[in-house]
């Protein structure tokens, strides 16, 4: 497999929430409108390319017995700096996302690719593998809070497509969220299969 | 590279060891860098917020803040705010636990008179998209102001006229800007009060009434001003008071 | 009378899966059957309520006490991790026949994200050791209301009829999102 390749199955082939469906949490918990949406997604790309990162330099010193628990460690180390770094320069982005921001940690693609790529791989494809993983997910993100807000709002990145009042209020609640990813998923196998 | 290390006793605690040690000294060195943006970051939004709320003052309220213990034990926060020595308005921290779920932070701006100057609600857990529309309903219109959507614009070009925004009095009804809760009833007007509710968001608009008036309440016993006797009544004289002494409003 | 509240609030109002979000791969993943899901939930129950009464020890007597609250997310994640590791083997020594019924669902446990998340969540709350262990357990209770309810409506959603695109996880989604609307229902009510 070409570089190319690994970045771009990210975004289609093996995109992590609409076809391996992982990381439903955050998917659905933030995406209440596009800029939650792409800054869950950013942040969660950070630490992908971060741990792929340091994982794929370390893990040929990690006995097996401890890999999973060292893999946790790092990857929590770097959610850490995520948060106190957004704490400190984007307190309204951080305050939006909330509870969602430590738990980037039990996020099934960050620890799945540690383990299933970064930890066999070198370092130049783990960083790449990373990036399109992570770059899919913020798209994938992205889009579901952009189809939420459009539909809840009327408005899209805060920018109004049609009057507020016609919105349907349910897409930017919890419902709407179950609704508006089942739907997308939806169509995405149908593109698929076509 | 050196092969895989075997998994004995020694080896996986030492890795351990050392992966942890090496984490937790990084993160202590990334925590003092960013101990002091986290901590500017949170108290510019309380002084952006005080900012937003009172007129342009020349002190700093932060150092001059006195607090008052409410019953439930939480305490209203003000931040007197002077020009020149002379007291232009006081910014009030306030609360309410009336909301659909949870407590409701308002910051309340009064003038010396205890006429509203301006809010910002700093924290709810209203129904998202319902509640949020609190930070701007109750603030009044500036129709020149309003960012026409695509739809109304498209529509402007094949000659359909976007729906005028309510301004003036009927506009000014939702707003709670230059009114004194001491002569305007401060309640939802399904309630028999003086101000709109939210459409669709009667209980949050009620709630964050209810904190302006405790703020008011608190303000008014705090500068001794006799106004407050007759404060959350409901009769009609005191609404009829309200149109005259509401400068800024277009009923008068 | 708070306790109540606090119950209610975390079964019905803010579900932990259908309003907060968390614990949404075990939603989606093991509620085929209802027996399964009836298995999960005893074993989420178990280690919830067990780990938030720990971390919230470690965040008080240990991070709190020495200012070092910025190593919360490392903590909290490898106490969870090593608990759910104890409990299978003090289970499989002591309760065979309970390890029998839980021993699968353990290992799944350490990335739902809902036990992390609640126990995050007891400590922004600030509840006292009481009113954690209450909140986990309601917790708990939501999370496996949900999930029953979730998978008894899928064993008959693989009866229907539906659109190719639409058949697994697409439509159990937007019954999730039915369901989630019901349970919107209660809100309001503390």
């Amino acid at each position: 497999m070409n570089n190319m390749q690994n970045f771009t199955k990210g975004f289609f082939k093996e995109n992590a929430v609409f076809v391996l469906l992982l990381g439903m949490c955050p998917t659905l918990g933030v995406t209440s409108s596009a800029i939650n949406g792409l800054g869950m997604g950013l942040a969660t790309t950070f630490v992908l390319i971060m741990s792929n990162l340091v994982i794929s330099l370390v893990s040929t010193m990690i006995p097996d017995k401890v890999k999973i628990p060292s893999f946790i460690v790092i990857i929590a180390s770097f959610v850490t700096i995520v948060d106190l770094v957004m704490a400190g320069y984007v307190p309204a982005l951080h305050e939006q996302l909330g509870v969602f921001i430590p738990l980037i940690v039990v996020n099934c693609v960050v620890l799945g690719r540690a383990e299933a790529f970064a930890s066999k791989n070198k370092l130049v494809p783990s960083i790449i593998d990373g990036a399109g993983m992570g770059l899919g997910f913020s798209m994938a993100l992205t889009m579901l809070g952009a189809v939420r807000e459009f539909f809840g709002t009327g408005k899209v990145f805060d920018f109004p497509i049609f009057k507020e009042n016609y919105g349907m209020l349910v897409f930017v609640l919890a419902p709407g969220a179950f609704l508006a990813l089942g739907y997308l998923i939806a169509i995405i196998n149908r593109l698929r299969k076509a | 590279m050196a092969g895989k290390k075997e998994s004995t006793f020694i080896n996986m605690v030492l890795v351990l060891f050392i992966i942890t040690l090496v984490a937790s000294a990084a993160l202590g060195g990334l925590y003092e860098l960013t101990k002091e943006p986290i901590a500017k970051a949170k108290l510019n939004k309380k002084l952006k917020a005080i900012e937003e709320v009172v007129p342009a003052f020349d002190n700093n309220p932060s150092e001059e803040m006195y607090e008052v213990a409410m019953p439930s034990g939480d305490k209203l926060e003000f931040y007197p705010a002077t020009m020149g020595g002379k007291l232009v308005g006081t910014a009030v921290k306030t609360f309410t636990t009336n909301g659909f779920s949870g407590y409701v932070w308002v910051m309340v701006g009064f003038k010396p008179d205890g006429t509203v100057n301006n809010y910002s609600v700093l924290e709810h857990k209203e129904t998202p998209g319902l509640g949020t529309k609190m930070a701007d309903w109750f603030k009044p219109v500036d129709p020149t102001k309003v960012k026409l959507s695509l739809v109304e614009k498209l529509g402007k070009l094949v000659g359909i006229k976007p729906a005028a925004t309510k301004g003036g009095a009927e506009g000014d009804k939702k707003s709670i800007v230059g009114k004194n809760p001491g002569t305007i009833n401060f309640t939802v007007s399904k309630d028999g009060g003086d101000i709109d509710a939210i459409t669709a968001a009667t209980i949050s608009s009620r709630a964050f009434l209810d904190a302006v008036q405790t703020a008011y309440n608190e303000y008014m016993k705090k500068n001794n001003n006799k106004e407050i006797s007759h404060v959350g009544t409901h009769s009609s004289a005191t609404s009829k008071q309200a149109t005259n002494s509401n400068k800024e409003g277009g009923k008068s | 009378m708070e306790y109540i509240i606090i119950i209610i609030s975390a079964i019905f109002v803010n579900n932990v899966v259908l309003a907060q979000f968390l614990g949404i791969c075990p939603f989606l993943g093991v509620s085929k059957k209802v027996s399964t899901a009836v298995g999960m939930t005893g074993a989420v129950t178990f280690v919830m309520i067990l780990a938030t009464i720990v971390t919230y020890l470690i965040q008080k007597y240990v991070l709190d006490a020495f200012g070092i609250g910025f190593m919360q997310t490392i903590t909290f994640i490898l106490v969870i991790a090593s608990l759910v590791q104890l409990v299978e083997i003090i289970l499989k020594k002591v309760s065979p026949a309970l390890y029998q019924a839980l021993g699968v669902f353990l290992p799944l446990i350490t990335t739902n994200c809902a036990i992390l998340g609640v126990a995050i969540m007891t400590i922004q709350k600030d509840y006292n050791l009481l009113e954690a262990v209450v909140f986990s357990g309601a917790s708990a209770i939501g999370f496996g209301l949900a999930l029953v309810l979730f998978a008894g409506l899928r064993e008959h959603l693989d009866l229907v009829d539906l659109p190719k695109g639409i058949k697994g996880t697409p439509a159990a989604l937007i019954v999730a999102g039915l369901l989630a609307m019901a349970f919107m229902g209660f809100s309001g009510i503390v």
